[in-house]
C-alpha cells in the first residue's frame, strides 16, 4: 500500500523536475548561424542559475539544418514529436523560416525566428491568424530595415555628406524582393535618388562586372541588400578600389570575424544592426557582449543578440503561462513587454500587417548604423548613441 | 573600354582556370585517374593559407606555402590512401577500379569540405593577396593582384612545360601517359613516377587554390563547383591532353567573362554548359582530345 502511494507521488514530482526543453534550428557552420544555438545556451544556463522556469530547468536541444529547409522541417518534425520540444528558435534564413511556419501550425509548436527578414512571415500570421499564430517575428522585417537604413541614409549621406543618387544593390533571395520595394521607395524620399536596382544571384563568386556596371552610373552611394554573400563582394570591392561607398545591409558584416574573414577589406563598410557590441541599446547589451565573446572568442552576430533574448522571452511566456500548452504559451508571448539586448520588444497585434513583429520606433526597437574601422565595428547612428564618426578608406570618392 | 575590361579580367580567371585543370589533366593523362576531390583540395590550400597567416601571423608568403604543401599532403594522401589501395586490389575487378576511384575521391572530397567547414565554418575566406594596390592597364584599374595571379599561373604552368619537356624524370611522365606499360619494360617503376605526378599535381592545385582565394575568395561550399569547372575545362579539352586544358581554360574563362559583363552576372555559367553539351554531342573526344 505504501509503496503504491510512494509511486503515486513520485510521479507527479518527477514531472516537475522534467526539464523545459526548447529546440534551436540553425546552421552550426556559418558564423552567423551557430551564434544562435550559442546566445541560446548562454541564456538558459543563465536562466537555470537563477532557478529556472518555476523550479524547472530549461533545456536547448540544437539541430543543424545546414541552411536547407528539407532539414530544418526533419529538424522541426523531430522536435515536435520526438524530443517534445514546448517551443522553437530557428534559422535566420527566411526560405527555411517560411518553409517550417506551416508546420509550426499544423504541429501547434511556438516558434520564433531571430534572424530571418521577410516581410510574409508576419503576413502570413495576419492572413492566416487562426492557423499561424505559432508564429512570432523575433527580427525586423524588410520594409522595416530598408525604412530604417534610408532614415539613416537621409542623415548621413544626404544631409552630412551631401550625395544625391545612389544605386541599390541587392542579392537575390526572399527577403530583399521588400527589401528591394521600400529601399525605391524611401530612398528618392531621403534624396538619394535610385540610379539603378541590380539584383545579384547569391551565386556569384566575381563581382567585378557587378562593380563595373554601378560605377559606370556614377552614384555617389551603393545602398546594399546582401546576407548570402558578404565576404567575396566586400574584399573585391577593396581590392578592385571602387570608389563607391558601401551603406546598408551587410549580414555577414555584423560578425566579429568579418574583419579577419576579409582580412581588413571591410574597412569603412556601414551595415545595419539593431544592437552593436559597443553602444549600451539597453543596459543589457554590452554584458551580452562582453560574456558572450569570453565564452566563444568572437563577438555575436546579429542573431546571436535575438536569439539570446528570444530564450528569455519564451521563459517569461512560459512563466506567466503558468504552462506548456502551446496556446497558452502563444497568449502569453502577444503580451510580452520585454527588455532584452535589442531594445523593448512587444509583439504587434493580429490586425497589424506585420502580426507578431516586433513594434519598431522610439522607446521600442531603432536600429543603428554600424560601420567597420581598424577592426572594430564602430556604431555611426543614431547620433545620440554613435561611438564615432563615419571615415572612409582612401580610394573612396565623396561627393564635393 | 568595355572591351578592354572584359579581355584584362578574362584573362587573369581564365589563367587561373588553366592552372587548375592542368593538374586535374595531368593526373588522367598519365594515371587514368579522375580525381573528384579536386575542388576540395584546392579549397584545403586556401582556408590553409588563410588560417596560417591570420592564426600566427606569418605574413602572406608563408601562409601561401603552408596551403601548398597543405595541398601537396592531401594529394599525397588522396593517392596513398584512397586512389592506390584501390589500384592494388584484387578484390575490385578491373574493369570496376575507375568507378571505384571515380566514387572515392568524390567521397573523399566531400570529406575534405565537411572537415574544414567544421573546422573553420563554411563563411567564404580571402587570402591576403601577396600585392595590395591597382595599376592602370590601357586606362583599365587593374588589381595588381590581379595581374600577379595571371602572371603567377602561367609562371606555374611553363616550368611544368619545362620539367615535362626538357628533364628525363619529365619524358619519363610524358611516356607514363603514352605507354605505361612499354615504360615497365624499359625498367621505370610506374608507381615512383605515379607519385611524382600527384606531387606536381599537389603542388599546381594548391597553387591554385591559394591564388583563387586571394582573387575571388573561397568557402568550402565551393569545392563541387571547383571540380566541376575543372572537370568541363578537361572535357571541353579532351581528357588528358594538357594543351587541350590550357585552350579550353581560356574559353570557358572569356566565354564566362563575357557573359557576367554583356548579359547577366547571374547566368555566368550557363553559355559554357551549353557549349559542353554541344561538344559531347559533335564531338566528344573534346578540341584536342586522343580517342
Amino acid at each position: 500500500m505504501l509503496g503504491v502511494f510512494g509511486l503515486a507521488l513520485a510521479v507527479p514530482a518527477a514531472q516537475a523536475a522534467d526539464p523545459i526543453k526548447i529546440g534551436v534550428i540553425a546552421e552550426t557552420a556559418a558564423i552567423s548561424g551557430v551564434g544562435i544555438p550559442n546566445a541560446a545556451k548562454m541564456a538558459a544556463e543563465e536562466i537555470n542559475a537563477k532557478g529556472g522556469i518555476n523550479g524547472r530547468m530549461i533545456e536547448i536541444v540544437d539541430y543543424d539544418d545546414h541552411n536547407s529547409a528539407v532539414d530544418a522541417v526533419r529538424a522541426f518534425q523531430r522536435a515536435a514529436q520526438q524530443d517534445k520540444v514546448v517551443a522553437v528558435i530557428a534559422s535566420y534564413i527566411s526560405e527555411v523560416v517560411l518553409a517550417l511556419e506551416p508546420w509550426a501550425g499544423r504541429l501547434k509548436m511556438p516558434m520564433i525566428t531571430p534572424g530571418a527578414a521577410s516581410n510574409d512571415i508576419t503576413k502570413r500570421v495576419h492572413d492566416d491568424y487562426a492557423r499561424m499564430k505559432y508564429v512570432f517575428h523575433g527580427y525586423l522585417a524588410s520594409t522595416q530595415i530598408a525604412d530604417i537604413v534610408c532614415k539613416s541614409a537621409k542623415e548621413l549621406l544626404a544631409h552630412d555628406l551631401h550625395m544625391k543618387t545612389s544605386v541599390v544593390m541587392s542579392e537575390d533571395a526572399a527577403w530583399t524582393i521588400p527589401l528591394d520595394e521600400e529601399y525605391l521607395k524611401c530612398l528618392p524620399a531621403a534624396g538619394l535618388k535610385v540610379l539603378d536596382h541590380v539584383r545579384l544571384s547569391p551565386d556569384t563568386t566575381d563581382f567585378t562586372p557587378i562593380f563595373n556596371k554601378i560605377e559606370g552610373e556614377k552614384p555617389d552611394v551603393m545602398i546594399t541588400g546582401i546576407s548570402h554573400v558578404g565576404v567575396q563582394p566586400t574584399v573585391q570591392w577593396q581590392q578592385e578600389q571602387v570608389p563607391i561607398p558601401m551603406f546598408g545591409v551587410s549580414s555577414q558584416a555584423t560578425n566579429s570575424t568579418f574583419w579577419k574573414d576579409t582580412n581588413g577589406a571591410t574597412e569603412g563598410v556601414i551595415f545595419n544592426m539593431v544592437s552593436a557590441p559597443d553602444v549600451a541599446v539597453t543596459p543589457k547589451t554590452i554584458p551580452f557582449a562582453t560574456k558572450y565573446h569570453q565564452k566563444y572568442g568572437n563577438l555575436p552576430g546579429y542573431a546571436a543578440y535575438t536569439s539570446y533574448d528570444d530564450v528569455y522571452m519564451w521563459a517569461d511566456a512560459i512563466r506567466r503561462a503558468g504552462s506548456t500548452d502551446p496556446d497558452k504559451i502563444v497568449a502569453a508571448m502577444e503580451k510580452t513587454d520585454y527588455v532584452g539586448t535589442i531594445g523593448r520588444i512587444t509583439f504587434l497585434p493580429k490586425e497589424d500587417t506585420f502580426a507578431h513583429g516586433m513594434r519598431i520606433g522610439p522607446g521600442y526597437i531603432t536600429g543603428l548604423m554600424v560601420q567597420w574601422q581598424n577592426g572594430q565595428p564602430v556604431t555611426v547612428w543614431p547620433e545620440k548613441v554613435a561611438t564615432g564618426k563615419m571615415k572612409f578608406p582612401s580610394f573612396i570618392k565623396l561627393p564635393q | 573600354m568595355l572591351a578592354l575590361q572584359i579581355l584584362i579580367d578574362g584573362f587573369a580567371i581564365s589563367s587561373l582556370y588553366a592552372l587548375g585543370a592542368t593538374g586535374f589533366t595531368l593526373i588522367f593523362g598519365v594515371s587514368g585517374v579522375l580525381n573528384l576531390s579536386h575542388g576540395a583540395i584546392m579549397v584545403v590550400a586556401a582556408v590553409i593559407a588563410w588560417w596560417v597567416a591570420e592564426a600566427f601571423n606569418t605574413g602572406p608568403y608563408l601562409g601561401a606555402m603552408a596551403g601548398v604543401l597543405a595541398s601537396l599532403a592531401c594529394a599525397f594522401v588522396t593517392y596513398r590512401v584512397i586512389v592506390r589501395p584501390i589500384q592494388d586490389s584484387r578484390a575490385i575487378p578491373r574493369e570496376e577500379k575507375e568507378i571505384f576511384v571515380l566514387t572515392s575521391t568524390l567521397l573523399w572530397g566531400i570529406m575534405l569540405q565537411e572537415a574544414i567547414a567544421y573546422l573553420f565554418t563554411s563563411n567564404p575566406k580571402t587570402v591576403r593577396p601577396l600585392i595590395e594596390g591597382v595599376v592602370p592597364i590601357l586606362g583599365v584599374r587593374t588589381p595588381l593582384n590581379e595581374v600577379l595571379t595571371a602572371a603567377l599561373s602561367w609562371a606555374a604552368i611553363g616550368l611544368l612545360y619545362l620539367l615535362v619537356n626538357r628533364t628525363r624524370t619529365g619524358k619519363s611522365l610524358l611516356a607514363a601517359s603514352m605507354n605505361p606499360r612499354g615504360l615497365t619494360l624499359l625498367g621505370f617503376e610506374l608507381s615512383r613516377i605515379y607519385v611524382l605526378v600527384w606531387a606536381i599535381y599537389g603542388v599546381l592545385a594548391g597553387i591554385a587554390g591559394v591564388l583563387l582565394g586571394a582573387f575571388l575568395g573561397v568557402s568550402s561550399d565551393n569545392a563541387g563547383l571547383l571540380t566541376a569547372s575543372a572537370f568541363s575545362i578537361v572535357v571541353l579539352g579532351g581528357l588528358g591532353s594538357v594543351s587541350g586544358s590550357l585552350i579550353a581554360a581560356y574559353v570557358v574563362g572569356y566565354l564566362e567573362t563575357m557573359t557576367a559583363y554583356l548579359v547577366s552576372p547571374s547566368i555566368r555559367t550557363v553559355p559554357v554548359l551549353l557549349l559542353l553539351v554541344a561538344v559531347v554531342y559533335v564531338r566528344p573526344q573534346g578540341l584536342l582530345g586522343r580517342r
